[in-house]
């Protein structure tokens, strides 16, 4: 009778915890209503943004993902900023700045009277020690660093010679070299200022309790699951942030992630597939927003290998592919049609370029011409996981095949875990592959010499296209700091490019976010770091 | 007794070692490179060499593998390779976030699938066994992907009862003691928080419950529709003995054996297979701390990760078959 007795305790004890999870249910919903709107006499405003994935580090310097970056961005404040939805340079914690005729050296006047979290002065002595931190680093430990500004301190690479302090609030960096996208890479959150006296007392623990001078401070980090932060309340700027807190979750499912959103148990989501901007907008207690487009999606073709190696069937495949088909279909239109390797919201877009037109006739002739009449056959690397600027390879990889097989190409699709991908695909193991690339700091340097210029084969250049005289061109606007002659290398670039077709740009698409209705302020980053200084809720 | 237990702790040595050695080798064997998805894209080649030195990846594999094991005698789990964080110390609030979860919904699945087994033995042939059989059959086959969405559109959407993801409730976060936040809210008093933590539980507890439920739910009905035909039951039940007395104090007892063996595996399993539910549910359990680490290339975070469950696994079977003898005293280890 005893183990019968134990029974009826354990049934009796899990009914009786359901039944309070139930109750607390009823109550729950009043509380996070009530939460948001004002805990405790209408005060405390909380947002819970729901991404992804989690961030790696919070100190941003020290990684390259994306979803570090969101973080860091409202804890960390760069001195230079970008546009609220561009990547133009506005001040930050530089009110001002000057470069010299010669490009080689800049001035920044600092604000004053900003704090760190910590209570410390944000001077010009703790910019110097940033970027000394930073100089003196490795590529393990600031990967960032190094791939902007050239390398670390001794190395040949490394662009800049000195950075001083010229009194408290004026801080001068000499160049040995001009770097004309300089003013935007230290607008990049990587480049963040942090706290001198946090990051020498305990650089490791840096990443875990970041200190900066940002809107928000940071409270407390649960792995995988939540990072909160607190609104810092000595804040330079006045009158902001409005929100008192942001909880950053992590919910990897987009479906469950939209879910949650429309319980009201987040407030903000990022990743929506576009597939369901028709639900969101339907509902009255939703609103969409869309993140201005700063990336590209492209068919790769790997031109070491045989046939594409040929420039004729490179753009017999950019007249074959249906590019408005693929955006209706799967990215819901929400994209436009590529024809450069860079976005148009780039300055230097070359706008004067006549994309190739759909044209499967037109395709085959020029196969027939490279010495393929009847076609080929070849494989097709599909993408294995949503990408914003690829929300669905394996299905755009299906239009592909199709549109080829419709000029005599046969394509077996193939695909591999996300890691062994990119491996193989950066050893060009590829025939054609999908692939994308969201820029960094909004110049073209970002996207044409990283994904296309020789010096990136092995990395991000996939393709294995190498020319020489694109080379050049791209070593010269690399130092050009006359921003109209730098655009005109730039359109020669994007011109040899398009004839030698190494890609099929596909498309600039529009990453979408969705938001409870009573949000106001929210400006979605073309970068992906969404500074939440400005958002409140109505 | 006693030395039964030793001598089992024992061959646990040479089972742990070879899968240690199997996973060593398989995620070797994988393309990707560690050192490339740390420094991201954009690294030249030479910085993600010299990382490679950094990081002890351009050791021949014997080297790697004697390093770790030697570091794992010491308790030292290794050091994951992205976060820089030493393995030991960050896995354990990820282990128990899923072993909460996974508690969690083993009661559910034993309370459901024993007493389901228990009453379609009883009932044999009539509706009610059909109905839980073919719910049982269902219940194996379920993609959890899907279940676990339908409950969020039910419970969460159109019924507005539960939360769907997570947890706790964000905006009241639970101070993190021993991170079972089931225990850490009842510690602290926090009633409110022990009511959210448990609403929270529901959902990915039921998706996660659902194929062991059907599993148990099974072989309870088999087992006991063998003890129900020996015939102390049918003294038993000749007597005039109330139902329930025949079934839970004859019956079960007798019958209890195998279903023991089955929750025994099924606890194993869902400890390091609850990636689905814990991907759909945003759940930060170790299924998923696992998973990501695989796309990472993480590999001290995955080989030790890999042990743990494993080490874990086990010990479950060990204290069940521990169990057998204290459920069923004719069974001696000695």
């Amino acid at each position: 009778m005893k183990k019968g007795k134990l029974w009826t305790l354990a049934v009796l004890l899990i009914v009786s915890m359901v039944l309070a999870a139930c109750q607390s249910g009823n109550g729950g919903e009043a509380g996070t209503e009530g939460d948001k709107a004002g805990e405790s006499g209408g005060e405390s405003k909380t947002l819970v943004f729901g991404r992804g994935g989690d961030s790696v580090s919070l100190d941003p310097s020290r990684v390259t993902d994306g979803e570090s970056m969101k973080v860091a961005a409202n804890i960390f404040e760069t001195l230079i900023n970008f546009g609220e939805q561009d990547t133009t340079l506005q001040p930050g914690l530089a009110k001002e700045w000057e470069a010299s005729e010669d490009g080689l050296t800049y001035t920044l006047e600092l604000e004053e009277g900003v704090k760190f979290h910590d209570g410390t002065d944000f001077n010009a002595e703790a910019v110097v020690k940033n970027f000394e931190r930073w100089a003196n680093g490795d590529a393990d430990t600031f990967p960032y660093y190094q791939s902007m500004f050239g390398g670390f301190k001794g190395d040949e690479g490394h662009v800049i010679e000195s950075v001083t302090a010229e009194g408290d609030h004026t801080v001068v960096f000499t160049l040995k070299r001009p770097q004309a996208p300089f003013l935007k890479n230290l607008a990049m959150t990587m480049f963040g200022i942090g706290s001198p006296e946090a990051f020498e007392a305990d650089a490791e623990a840096f990443g875990e309790k970041p200190v900066g001078t940002g809107p928000f401070k940071f409270v407390e980090w649960k792995r995988n699951d939540s990072i909160t932060v607190e609104k810092n309340e000595d804040y330079w700027k006045e009158g902001l942030p409005k929100l008192d807190r942001v909880v950053f979750r992590s919910i990897p499912d987009n479906g469950a992630r939209l879910n949650a959103l429309i319980t009201g148990d987040i407030d903000l989501a990022d990743g929506i597939n576009p597939s369901d901007q028709a639900t969101i907008s339907g509902d009255d207690n939703l609103q969409l927003f869309e993140r201005p487009s700063l990336n590209i999606g492209y068919l790769g073709m790997t031109v070491t290998r045989e046939p594409f190696g040929d420039k004729l069937v490179r753009q017999a495949f950019n007249h074959a592919i249906d590019k408005q088909a693929i955006i209706d279909a799967f990215f819901e239109g929400a994209a436009e049609m590529a024809k450069n390797p860079i976005p148009p919201s780039i300055p230097a877009f070359n706008d004067s370029i006549e994309g190739y037109e759909y044209d499967p006739e037109k395709a085959k002739e020029l196969l027939a011409e490279a010495g393929y009449p009847d076609g080929f056959e070849m494989e097709l690397w599909a993408m294995p996981v949503p990408r914003p600027y690829m929300p669905d390879g394996a299905k755009v990889a299906e239009v592909i095949q199709k549109n080829l097989a419709d000029i005599g190409v046969t394509a077996e699709i193939v695909s591999y875990e996300w890691a062994t991908y990119l491996e193989k695909a950066s050893k060009g193991e590829a025939d054609a592959f999908l692939l994308g690339w969201t820029g960094d700091n909004g110049d073209a340097d970002n996207f044409i010499y990283a994904l296309l210029d020789g010096d990136n084969i092995g990395s991000n250049n996939y393709t294995y296209y190498d020319n020489d005289e694109l080379h050049d061109i791209l070593i010269e606007a690399q130092t050009e700091v006359d921003e109209d002659k730098r655009n005109e290398l730039y359109a020669k670039a994007q011109e040899i490019i398009h004839e030698d077709a190494p890609w099929v740009p596909l498309a600039h698409s529009t990453p979408l976010l969705a938001g409870s209705a009573d949000i106001t302020g929210f400006k979605a980053h073309p970068t992906g770091s969404d500074i939440l200084s400005n958002v409140d809720f109505n | 007794m006693l030395q039964y237990i030793g001598k089992r702790l024992l061959q646990l040595i040479p089972v742990l070692l070879g899968m240690t050695f199997i996973v060593f080798m398989i995620i070797r064997a994988i393309p990707g490179n560690p050192a490339q998805v740390i420094l991201g894209q954009q690294a030249s080649p030479e910085a993600v060499a010299s990382l490679e030195a950094k990081l002890g990846l351009d050791q021949p594999w014997y080297t790697q593998y004697f390093e770790f094991l030697a570091g794992i005698l010491t308790g030292d789990l290794g050091e994951s390779l992205r976060t820089r964080a030493p393995v030991a110390q960050e896995i354990w609030p990820y282990l128990a976030a899923t072993i909460e979860l996974a508690v969690f919904a083993m009661i559910i699945a034993v309370i459901v699938g024993v007493n389901a087994g228990i009453i379609s033995a009883w009932f044999q042939n009539s509706w009610f066994d059909y109905a839980a059989m073919v719910i049982a059959l269902v219940g194996v086959s379920m993609p959890i992907f899907w279940l676990g969405l339908m409950e969020q559109w039910i419970f969460g959407i159109e019924l507005n009862m539960l939360p769907t993801t997570g947890r706790e409730e964000v905006r009241n976060p639970v101070a993190a003691i021993t991170g079972l936040y089931v225990v850490d809210t009842i510690i602290q008093g926090r009633f409110d928080q022990l009511g959210e933590v448990l609403k929270h539980l529901v959902l990915p507890g039921i998706a996660l419950a659902t194929i062991p439920m059907a599993i148990i739910a099974r072989m309870t009905r088999s087992s006991m529709l063998e003890v129900m035909r020996s015939d102390f039951v049918r003294t038993a039940r000749s007597k005039g003995q109330r139902m329930s007395l025949v079934v839970y104090k004859h019956a079960l007892k007798n019958a209890i054996i195998p279903v023991l063996t089955v929750i025994g595996l099924q606890m194993g399993i869902l400890l390091g297979g609850a990636i689905l539910t814990e991907t759909i549910f945003g759940w930060p359990g170790i299924g998923r701390y696992i998973y990501d680490a695989i796309g990472f290339r993480d590999y001290p975070v995955i080989q030790s990760g890999i042990l743990v469950v494993a080490f874990i696994f086990v010990m479950i079977n060990l204290l069940v078959d521990i169990l057998y003898s204290v459920v069923d005293p004719r069974i001696k280890y000695d």
